[in-house]
Parts: C-alpha cells; structure tokens; sequence
C-alpha cells in the first residue's frame, strides 16, 4: 500500500513532464515540473556507499537554479548570493597557504563519489575545468584558465579574501555558476582551500611565473 | 561479420567529423584495425542462443520491438514504448525483460553484474553489442509516437539539466555548452543534434582505455557516480529516459557501431 503511494507522484510526472520541448532547445520548467523530476529521481535511484539519498534533496539555491535555467532575474540572483555569502566561515589571518599542497589538491579528482572510501580527503578537480599551472598540460577548459592569476592581480588581502570565498562558495559570487560549492559542501577544509588560495596567489607558485 | 569490423574502422577513419574535430582520430583507427569488437559480438550471439533460466530456453523469442526473434534494425528502433510491458525500454531494460519473463530468471541474477571489467564483459554487454550490431548501417529511429514515448523523452529532457547533489551537477555542467573539455576529454553538447548524432550512434562500443565493453545504461551509471549523485538504478524509467532524450536528438543518424572509443 506504502509503496503505491509513493509511486502515485513518479506516475503523474511521467504524465505532466509529456509538454514537448523542441529538440536542441533546453526546457522550461515550472515549480510542479521540478517537484516531479524530483519524485523520479526518489523512486529510481538509490543509496550507495557514502553517496546517500539526500543528496537528490534540493537547497534553496539549487531550486531556484533549476526553475531560472541557471538564469534568475537580477535581483533573485543578488539575495541568492548575499545568503550564499553570509554563510561562509573566514578564517582569521593571511589565507595564502602551502602552494605545493594546493597543486595536488588541485590535480585529484577523489572524493564525494560513491566509489571513493568514506573519510578519504577530497581533491578539488580544479584541473578538470581550469588551466593554472602552466606546466600542467591536461586542463579542462569549462572555466576560466587561471595561469598568472596572482601575477595579474597581487595578493593583497582583499584578493586573497575573494579567491578563499569563492572556492569555498562560488555561487556567492555567481547564483548560478557551475563551479562547485567547494567549501560549503563540506569536500575542502579550510587549509585546503588555504593551500589552493596559495596555489594562485604566492609569487613563488608555478601559476605564477 | 569480418567485412563488418573493417567497415567500422574504415567508417571511423573517413567519417570526415571525427577527422576533422578530434585530435584521436588516429589513434581511434588504430585501435579500430585490432580491436575485438567481432568477438564480443559472437560471444553475444552464443548467449543470445543459449537456453538459462527455470524455462530453459533461450533469448530467441526475445521481441525487441520488430517482432519476436527479429534482430535486424531491433536496436535502431530503440528505446520505444512496449505495451506487453507498458512502458519505454531501451535495449539493456529489454533484454532484461526477456530474461525475467521468457527465461523466468530472477531479477537480482540477472542484474547481479550488469556492468563487467576487462578480463570478462557481463552477459548483458556481450548481448548488447550483438544486437547493435545487427542495425549497423540503419538509421535510429527511436519510438516518438506514443503517449509515453512523449513523456519519457520530456522526463529525459529535463534530467538532462537537473541540477542536484554536493557539487550542483547536472549533465550539462560538462555537457552543456560547445567546444569544452574536461582535462583532455571534449565534450558532446547532447542536447544538440550535431554532437548527439555522432555520438549516439556508436553505442554499446569497446573502451580502448579500460578493455573493457561500455554500454548506454553504464554510461548513464558513470556519469551519475561523477556527478557525486546516488546511483540510478538499473533500466530504471529515468535512465531509459535519459537514454531515449538522447536518441531521439540524434533522431536519422545511420548507427555505425559498435565502435571503438578511447
């Protein structure tokens, strides 16, 4: 009896997800739409390993993400960030780490999948989307190359302030960014994230000479 | 089925996209000319003939959407709705299918090890790569007719740019936007019929890279377990819809698999 009930939600959105979208184009959705993919997703996935079933629960900004395309109205956006931005823990102190440290954190991609060992500690995947060292020639190009990042810009304080927050939570600064919420995800602590800002800015890391 | 193999790897080096867009493309043929696509294929076929289960009998009667038994341009048809089983299969749910109620073998048997590794291939990706092949040359044409081939295709799209899990992912996080890359990997836009239609139609394939024989439903697992999301269960309605969304993009293509990958 349990079962059907839970079932009956996954059946009417097969039902209302039946709005054909032209091919090649991306779907808008409404609140009922997500509400839907997210029965589905309930009824057909399950828990393995450390990649538990809350994860397919959707935050605020997530929510929001999804119904606005990645694209909320300006001022959606500007309260998203401010609360993804009130929420970051700043350390006190310089934030420069070990940039040593921080290249091979930037080069693993473990952790957070459910055939990583629990209580492994995560890399940041910073490679698979950013060119930084340029020594490194395997780099992903769906961010931003990051090659002389502190070269161009120094580490003053305040610099080093933006780059520790926005690996902690890119979306404070972008509501929509594909960058992971690094920090706010639990995947970096806090020195990590320290050696990675160190990666970036020290005059003496490979990003840049 | 030797012709076969060399068409596929001639395919591969004259297809003038892939020559043209991927730096692999001779590292693709290369591996085309020795790889052992033709005995995965037979060892599919044995399978396929083989009685299992409580009924003893084999897949033969299976019926993948032409007609019990049929085999010829089966896969090119797929994923569509089947009334028997009232709902949208693609080939692996199918085969599935025919094992739980033709050989009236148990569901966690046969899905036991779907996915295999480079000493032995599963059962299900041998037999994957033999149906495939018998639509080599045939254009896809996914079912798009019935009400919930529509709605699956819809479902398939949506999943498509959900955005969910520890690390906000959605496929298109990697697979949304054009002319991208993941360290060296480039990306397929799946959403745009350019990029779907050449890679659609070159599943299930052999992974030169891991030896291994890959299939739609494993891809859809991988990306899942990349994306940091829990695990989509087997043939499950979202996997076959995200499947069927895909197909239906790369909807005309004539299927030039099973191919080599890298």
């Amino acid at each position: 009896m349990k079962k059907t009930v839970l079932l009956l939600p996954a059946a009417a959105a097969l039902v209302a997800c039946a709005t054909p979208v032209p091919v090649g184009e991306r779907p808008k959705l409404s609140a009922g739409d997500l509400d839907q993919v997210n029965a589905v997703l309930k009824r057909d996935f399950h828990a393995r390993g450390q990649a538990s079933m809350e994860r397919v629960q959707l935050d605020e900004l997530q929510r929001a993400c999804n119904l606005h395309a990645d694209n909320p109205p300006p001022e959606l956006a500007r309260k998203l960030e401010e609360a993804q931005l009130q929420a970051i823990r700043f350390p006190e102190g310089g934030l420069i780490g070990d940039w040593k440290a921080g290249e091979r954190i930037a080069q693993s991609g473990r952790g957070a999948m459910w055939s990583d060992k629990p209580g492994v500690q995560e890399g940041g995947s910073c490679y698979n989307c950013h060119q930084i060292s340029p020594k490194v020639a395997a780099f992903g190009t769906i961010g931003p190359s990051l090659a002389g990042f502190g070269k161009m810009r120094g580490n003053r304080p305040e610099i080093q302030r933006y780059v520790y927050g926005k690996i902690y939570n890119a979306k404070a600064y972008n509501a929509c960014s594909q960058m992971p919420r690094l920090g706010a995800s639990g995947s970096l602590t806090e020195q990590q994230i320290k050696d990675l800002v160190g990666l970036l800015l020290d005059p003496a890391s490979p990003v840049n000479q | 089925m030797m012709k076969r193999a060399w068409a596929c790897a001639a395919a591969l080096v004259f297809a003038p996209a892939l020559a043209q867009q991927s730096p692999y493309a001779d590292y693709q043929r290369m591996a085309a000319e020795s790889a052992p696509i033709e005995l995965f294929e037979l060892g599919g076929e044995e399978l396929w003939k083989k009685p299992q289960g409580p009924k003893n009998v084999s897949l033969e009667k299976c019926d993948l959407g032409q007609g019990p038994g049929v085999l010829k341009g089966a896969y090119a048809g797929l994923p569509r709705y089947f009334a028997d089983a009232d709902r949208v299969m693609d080939l692996e749910t199918r085969l599935l299918y025919c094992m739980t109620t033709l050989q009236g073998r148990g569901r966690e048997e046969t899905t036991k090890r779907v996915f295999g590794n480079a000493d032995q291939p599963s059962e299900m990706e041998l037999l994957s790569m033999f149906v495939a092949g018998r639509s080599h040359g045939m254009p896809l044409r996914p079912g798009r007719e019935h009400a919930k081939e529509k709605a699956s295709y819809a479902l398939g799209q949506k999943l498509y740019f959900h955005r969910a899990g520890p690390w906000d992912f959605s496929c298109a996080s990697c697979h949304g936007e054009e002319g991208k890359r993941i360290r060296m990997s480039e990306l397929p836009v799946l959403y745009k019929p350019q990029y779907a239609r050449p890679l659609m139609s070159t599943w299930p394939a052999y992974r030169v890279s891991t030896s291994s024989v890959v299939t739609l439903q494993w891809r859809m697992n991988d990306c899942y377990r990349q994306m940091r999301m829990p695990e989509p269960v087997f043939a499950s309605d979202a996997t076959v819809a995200l499947i069927h969304f895909m197909t239906v993009t790369a909807e005309g293509v004539p299927y030039r698999g099973p191919a080599i990958k890298r």
